[in-house]
């Protein structure tokens, strides 16, 4: 691995790239969308004045130069902020303070991760677990009842809506059968055994839907390995069924599985609104949404630059387990 | 060989008893009532064209087709299994443990994935009731037994790491580890260069003297069968049409078929035969000197940037002259096919440069050497051909299709073909549209990029027949470039022989081929399987000398 030293150096440069880059869009779209915004801070029953008065505050008179100057200098050098009677210092990282609460959005993403990753991760292992086992089953059994059974499973999971599954399962589970109570999150750091449990049935809905597209994704890349003349080696020395589906077919499938993991991963950390609005999850998520509705820019920027960079990272992890994966693989 | 009297039927001896095999796919019969029997060490050559059902034969042996959906009949009994009736158990014991196989193309044979060693370990486990470290062992003791270099070592690598020829011999490794008694080699070095084939040949060689090994060699050069086993079974059709000791049916064979077939091997050692009415290579060439056509001076090519760069064709010079062929040949990697892309101005040169003779236009055309991929599958054929005439803005449609029409006849199909398409054709035709496409723009000089290597070789002797009549009517240079050092002979006036991007020499063919200078002409010429097994032993004997020299 000698390369990998400039292999994280690139990476890291085209990361920060791309954040500046998604960050001068998110800018550039929210200055040419139409509507007063500091009449929506403000609220409906602000006078003319105090709407004037917001608008100063929030600097939204300012060119969209500057405005996106002083985000910049937040981040690399920190801010003071008035909020009206006491300045407040918002220090380095800085991503500036919400219209709505003057929470600092720095603050507001700390505390809304952690529900976001502990929901995609969770359900990310569930999904590989499921969608991988029912793919090689399906491979392994290619052409018999099984698979067919299988394959329809996965076609009805891959277009089945998740607040569909999520719903059911919660009038099931916590409804009807009363297994558990109806989900609340809970801090991993505050009770590992509770956080589990109330988590398991956004993991589960989220993860069905997912481990569907990884099971056809699976079987297909297994059954194209298995047609590879390198499979006729091993069967023609007499290798058994088993060690050709579990060795060799399987590896073939590691690539194509690396990739959409991490595609889906990335997304998934700021995607997975449904699940988490069904579930009552306080995530990245909901936030966002709720941020542009209000026409919050500092939060919409500040959650936009962390899905980016989690999509980023993903990415760049995704690529070196490639190159572990398969040696023929270079870093670059 | 054994002493036994073939004729009384079982014996001890015997390794392969085939009866009246016939494996169907669907309305197809791929093998047809075939019938032949293989002692205890002694080599068999299946040899036949594409589709004679020879590779079929060879998956038969091994139970292969079973839970294919293939219809097998008749019987086959390989070292006392019947693979017919054996049950899975049985036949996985004899797969690899009894008879193993080495297939054509080492770099997809092998796992991509996995060590090399391991591999071989995988393999060997299934048979041997050993440990994981012995297994790893044993395979390190056979990859050294083919002769990969530092074995312990590059045991530990993975395929793409590897050579052609050292993928070969690893597979051939995997085959030894268990000691079957049978080795089947479908079509070994069919993928390989003529001096690694060489190599690969001779290693089959030794280890047939030293461990009494069976052979059932499927190929379709008669060259290689020659260089390697006792006896030939020729195939057509799924059925035998000639059956015998080596140098029976090559020297004196009795059928029609075989007769054909071997009039067709291209030969290394027999000078280019011209037809009726050309004694050079024009009319004018006689007189003055030959007008050039195609002057290319000091050309290099280099491919990759900074460190990685390197000169795919480096320093070649060369003219082509009206009328005549120069024959380019080399082995994989030898720079000859980007220099015929720089001749036709498919790649621009990193410096050098190449002049038409004389003409302003760009004259030079391009035949491919995959008819296949070198044709769109959603376009007529006749469309392909008229798209240098439309490039050329031509745009009346009648005279188009006329000219087209008139292409098609000129090479041997009809008129009424242009408006096929390239799947209904044979490859021996795809190539024919190849060359009226080339023949559409009215070129001085075609480039043909191994123009026959995909082809078998009766189809082979025609095509190359065909070109020889074009050039003959329409003054055509060829420029010919092959990696088939025979086929070049056959069709060349000059040949220049590639290495690593350079020309190393350069000259009338007959002078090329009958005295070599270069060292590495003799050994290219050396290598080069013959069809006379006798010749065959003294070309490894020269081999030998050079290996040692």
């Amino acid at each position: 691995m000698s390369g990998f030293g400039g292999f994280v150096l690139r990476r890291g440069v085209g990361t920060v790239i791309t954040l500046l880059a998604i960050s001068v869009i998110v800018y550039v779209v929210f200055f040419v969308t139409p509507g007063n915004v500091a009449q929506i801070t403000c609220g409906p029953r602000c006078s003319p004045e105090q709407v004037h008065q917001v608008a100063q505050q929030l600097r939204l008179d300012d060119p969209l130069y500057l405005r996106y100057w002083h985000f910049l200098q937040g981040i690399l050098v920190g801010q003071d902020y008035s909020t009206g009677t006491s300045v407040e210092h918002c220090s380095a990282p800085c991503l500036g303070l919400s219209y709505q609460g003057d929470q600092q959005v720095t603050q507001l993403i700390l505390a809304k991760l952690p529900v976001s990753l502990s929901l995609v991760f969770g359900a990310m292992v569930l999904w590989l677990i499921l969608g991988v086992g029912t793919g090689v089953l399906s491979a392994w059994r290619r052409g018999r009842f099984t698979e067919r059974l299988l394959t329809g499973i996965t076609l009805a999971g891959v277009a089945t809506p998740v607040f569909v599954i999520g719903l059911v399962l919660m009038i099931v589970v916590c409804g009807q059968l009363q297994l558990l109570p109806f989900p609340q999150y809970v801090s991993l750091t505050d009770d590992p055994e509770q956080w589990a449990w109330n988590l398991l049935l956004p993991w589960l809905s989220l993860a069905l839907i997912e481990a569907a597209t990884f099971a056809r994704l699976t079987r297909a890349s297994m059954l194209e390995t298995l047609a590879e003349d390198h499979i006729r080696t091993f069967r023609a020395y007499g290798v058994g069924e088993r060690s050709i589906i579990g060795r060799h077919a399987l590896r073939g499938a590691f690539a194509p599985i690396i990739a959409l993991n991490a595609n889906n991963v990335g997304s998934a950390v700021g995607g997975a609104v449904l699940t988490e609005t069904l579930f009552g999850l306080p995530g990245i998520g909901q936030e966002l949404v709720h941020a542009v509705n209000v026409v919050d820019l500092p939060v919409v920027v500040g959650m936009v630059l962390v899905i980016g960079f989690f999509v980023v990272i993903a990415n760049a992890v995704a690529d070196v387990l490639y190159a572990v994966a398969d040696r023929r693989v270079v870093l670059a | 060989m054994s002493s036994v009297d073939v004729s009384t039927g079982v014996s001890a001896d015997v390794l392969v008893e085939v009866t009246d095999l016939t494996v169907g796919f669907g309305s197809l019969r791929a093998v047809d009532g075939l019938s032949f029997t293989l002692e205890k060490g002694a080599a068999l050559g299946l040899v036949g064209e594409s589709g004679s059902g020879k590779s079929t034969v060879a998956s038969a042996l091994l139970g292969l087709h079973r839970g294919t959906g293939a219809d097998v009949g008749g019987s086959v009994r390989v070292a006392g299994i019947d693979v017919q009736e054996a049950s899975d158990a049985d036949l996985g014991r004899l797969r690899g443990g009894k008879a193993a196989m080495v297939f054509q193309d080492p770099l997809s044979s092998l796992d991509p994935y996995y060590a090399i060693g391991d591999q071989i370990a995988e393999v060997y486990r299934v048979h041997a009731r050993v440990s994981r470290r012995a297994a790893r062992a044993r395979a390190v003791d056979v990859l050294d037994r083919v002769g990969i270099p530092d074995a312990l070592r590059r045991s530990r690598s993975r395929p793409h790491e590897f050579s052609g020829g050292m993928r070969q011999r690893a597979l051939i490794a995997m085959a030894l580890a268990c000691e079957p008694e049978l080795l089947i080699a479908d079509e070994p070095t069919t993928a390989l260069d003529v001096t690694v084939q060489a190599q690969i040949l001779d290693l089959l060689h030794t280890l047939r003297e030293e461990t009494g090994l069976g052979l059932l060699l499927v190929t379709h050069d008669v060259g290689v069968a020659a260089e390697s086993v006792d006896e030939i079974l020729v195939m057509r059709h799924g059925r035998a049409v000639e059956h015998g000791p080596v140098g029976t049916v090559l020297g004196a064979p009795a059928e029609t078929y075989t007769q054909d077939l071997l009039g067709a091997v291209p030969r290394v050692d027999a000078r280019r035969v011209r037809s009726e009415g050309s004694s050079g290579s024009s009319p004018e060439a006689s007189s003055a000197a030959p007008e050039v056509v195609l002057e290319a001076t000091g050309l290099r090519r280099e491919f990759g940037r900074g460190k990685r760069a390197f000169a795919a064709v480096d320093d070649v010079s060369l003219t082509v002259h009206r009328g005549e062929t120069l024959g380019i040949v080399g082995e994989s990697g030898s720079g000859k096919t980007t220099l015929g892309r720089m001749l036709v101005g498919l790649l621009k040169p990193t410096a050098g440069e190449i002049k038409p003779g004389g003409g302003v236009r760009p004259d030079v055309q391009m035949v491919f050497q995959d008819p296949v991929s070198s044709l769109n599958p959603r376009r007529s054929v006749g469309e392909s051909i008229a798209d240098p005439l439309r490039a050329r803005g031509e745009r009346d449609e009648g005279r188009i299709r006329a000219r087209v029409r008139e292409l098609l006849e000129r090479v041997g199909l009809e008129g009424a073909h242009y408006d096929r398409y390239p799947h209904e054709f044979s490859g021996g035709q795809r190539q024919r549209v190849g060359i009226a496409r080339a023949l559409a723009a009215d070129p001085r000089v075609i480039v043909c990029d191994e123009p026959v290597s995909a082809l078998d070789v009766t189809t082979q002797a025609q095509v190359v027949a065909l070109l020889g009549e074009l050039q003959r009517e329409l003054g055509l240079a060829l420029v010919f470039v092959a990696h088939d050092l025979a086929v070049v002979r056959q069709v060349s006036d000059r040949v220049a022989v590639m290495r690593r991007g350079r020309i190393v020499e350069q000259g009338p063919a007959d002078e090329v081929y009958d005295s070599p200078q270069d060292p590495y002409t003799k050994e290219l010429l050396a290598a080069v399987p013959a069809l006379d097994p006798e010749v065959a032993a003294q070309r490894r004997a020269v081999r030998r000398e050079l290996a040692t020299a």
